[in-house]
């Protein structure tokens, strides 16, 4: 077959809604003894190898608000730049690092991922891309979960030739992707304030 | 969490038809409003990045997963409510089955009620029902669960909106971009076609996709009604006649 065209229609998407914290993050939610842990709530076993980083967000409507109902979840390469998982042509990542990860939004709109730095992945053009999270935000409001990417800053020279970063027409916008490094705490910090509208929308895709 | 490759399907994803989905902005659910991306969503086609994505044990899963009527038990007891099965196959575009892969589900009470700290609909709590539940697809791509009926609940919208009965679904699939959250509804339930979220997906049939069909084939007797509710992940094409995607 060339070039078959799809025969089925894929499920309409519908918003999480306000209590996507009970079926995505139980024990956060206060539903304990469902799970024992919440999926995705811890990345790092201390087989992982890789520098140790802290990956945050905080997630900001069009009236700047923080959004204190979304999840957050996190897919990204290891250290080597190669992913787990299925369905990958870089699918060799060892079984110390899934490289998935999902968190709540607190209070103040923030997430937080303890994880590694992932490694280069290569791009469609065979280059690597430089190291990058790839990030899926859903929550009450967002009819379609929405992706995005998350840069380091202190990658500048490889985000400067990134595949994707070099692809966002305005070049002003391809900031909402990088996050700052802070180097106050025990391991690098990269925080990344996201905006689901205004001044500063993050560039959102259709992948 | 070994890789998985279905045969004759590793190339690129079919785009995503955004005509089908509900767009960001529906102001019939005011909560969009100020969610909404105000940006087109920029097109690059997927990366490595986006075409893989994690798989999960059958270890991951405790035996009462898939039971909510039991799972979230205090004392013993079960939840109350309407019995239900609700059941179904993950497939892709291409009809074929997506086997392996986790389904969660979360749902109110029979009366309506969320277990949250911020609900404020004053139908009960019950004291053994916590509401989540998840399973993964065996290898023809099939999921069940039991669980009790959801009631229909208000919700501040309108002035006097209300939800129908429904079940909220996560499904993974193989690539993240495949990645899907959407709802249930029940056959025959007037409330659906009332709805601002469900009448947020722009086609009639895509909203009849949603809708869980009765299956008195499946139902156990004496106990449980059966729901068949099938899910469709986006599907790629077969690379057989394609250049590779990385690396050419
Ligand atoms: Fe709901």
């Amino acid at each position: 077959m060339l070039n078959p065209l799809p025969r089925l229609k894929e499920t309409p998407s519908q918003t999480g809604g306000p209590y996507v914290h009970i079926g995505l993050t139980p024990n956060f939610a206060g539903i304990a003894g469902v799970y024992d842990t919440d999926p995705g709530a811890t990345m790092l076993t201390p087989e992982t190898k890789g520098q140790r980083i802290t990956i945050a967000g905080r997630l900001i409507d069009g009236s700047g608000a923080p959004l204190t109902d979304a999840v957050v979840e996190i897919w990204q390469a290891d250290a080597d730049g190669r992913y787990a998982g299925a369905m990958s042509h870089a699918a060799n990542a060892g079984p110390a690092f899934l490289g998935w990860g999902r968190q709540p939004s607190n209070g103040e709109g923030i997430f937080s991922f303890e994880t590694i730095k992932p490694g280069p992945v290569p791009g469609p053009d065979g280059k690597p891309m430089a190291p990058h999270v790839v990030l899926w935000i859903v929550a009450r409001g967002i009819n379609i979960g929405l992706q995005t990417r998350l840069y380091f800053a202190d990658e500048a020279e490889a985000n400067g030739t990134d595949y994707v970063l070099t692809r966002i027409p305005d070049i002003r916008r391809r900031a909402s992707l990088i996050a700052p490094r802070d180097d106050s705490g025990p391991v690098p910090r990269y925080m990344l304030d996201i905006h689901l509208q205004g001044d500063r929308e993050t560039v959102f895709f259709d992948v | 969490m070994t890789g998985l490759m279905l045969p004759g399907e590793d190339g690129a994803l079919y785009p995503r038809d955004r005509s089908w989905h509900p767009p960001g902005l529906t102001p019939g659910y005011k909560s969009s409003t100020f969610r909404a991306p105000k940006h087109a969503l920029l097109s690059l086609g997927a990366t490595a990045s986006e075409l893989s994505g994690p798989t999960f044990g059958h270890s991951l899963i405790n035996p009462l997963d898939n039971d909510l009527i039991r799972n979230f038990s205090q004392d013993g007891s079960e939840a109350i409510g309407q019995r239900l099965i609700i059941y179904g196959q993950v497939l892709d575009e291409n009809a074929r089955a997506v086997p392996n892969t986790l389904v969660e589900f979360w749902q109110a009470n029979a009366g309506g009620r969320y277990r949250h700290k911020r609900e404020a609909y004053l139908a009960p709590l019950d004291p053994n029902f916590g509401g989540c539940g998840r399973a993964i697809t065996d290898a023809n791509g099939f999921y069940s669960f039991r669980t009790i009926k959801p009631g229909a609940y208000p919700w501040p919208n309108g002035g006097n909106d209300w939800r129908p009965a429904h079940i909220h679904f996560s499904v993974f699939g193989h690539a993240f971009a495949q990645r899907l959250i959407t709802q249930m509804y029940f056959e025959g339930d007037p409330m659906i076609w009332q709805c601002p979220i469900v009448g947020s997906v722009p086609d009639k049939a895509g909203i009849e996709q949603l809708i869980a069909r009765l299956d008195r084939h499946n139902t156990t007797p004496m106990d449980a009604l059966a729901y068949r509710f099938d899910i469709v992940l986006r599907g790629r094409r077969s690379t057989m006649f394609e250049n590779k995607l990385e690396g050419n």
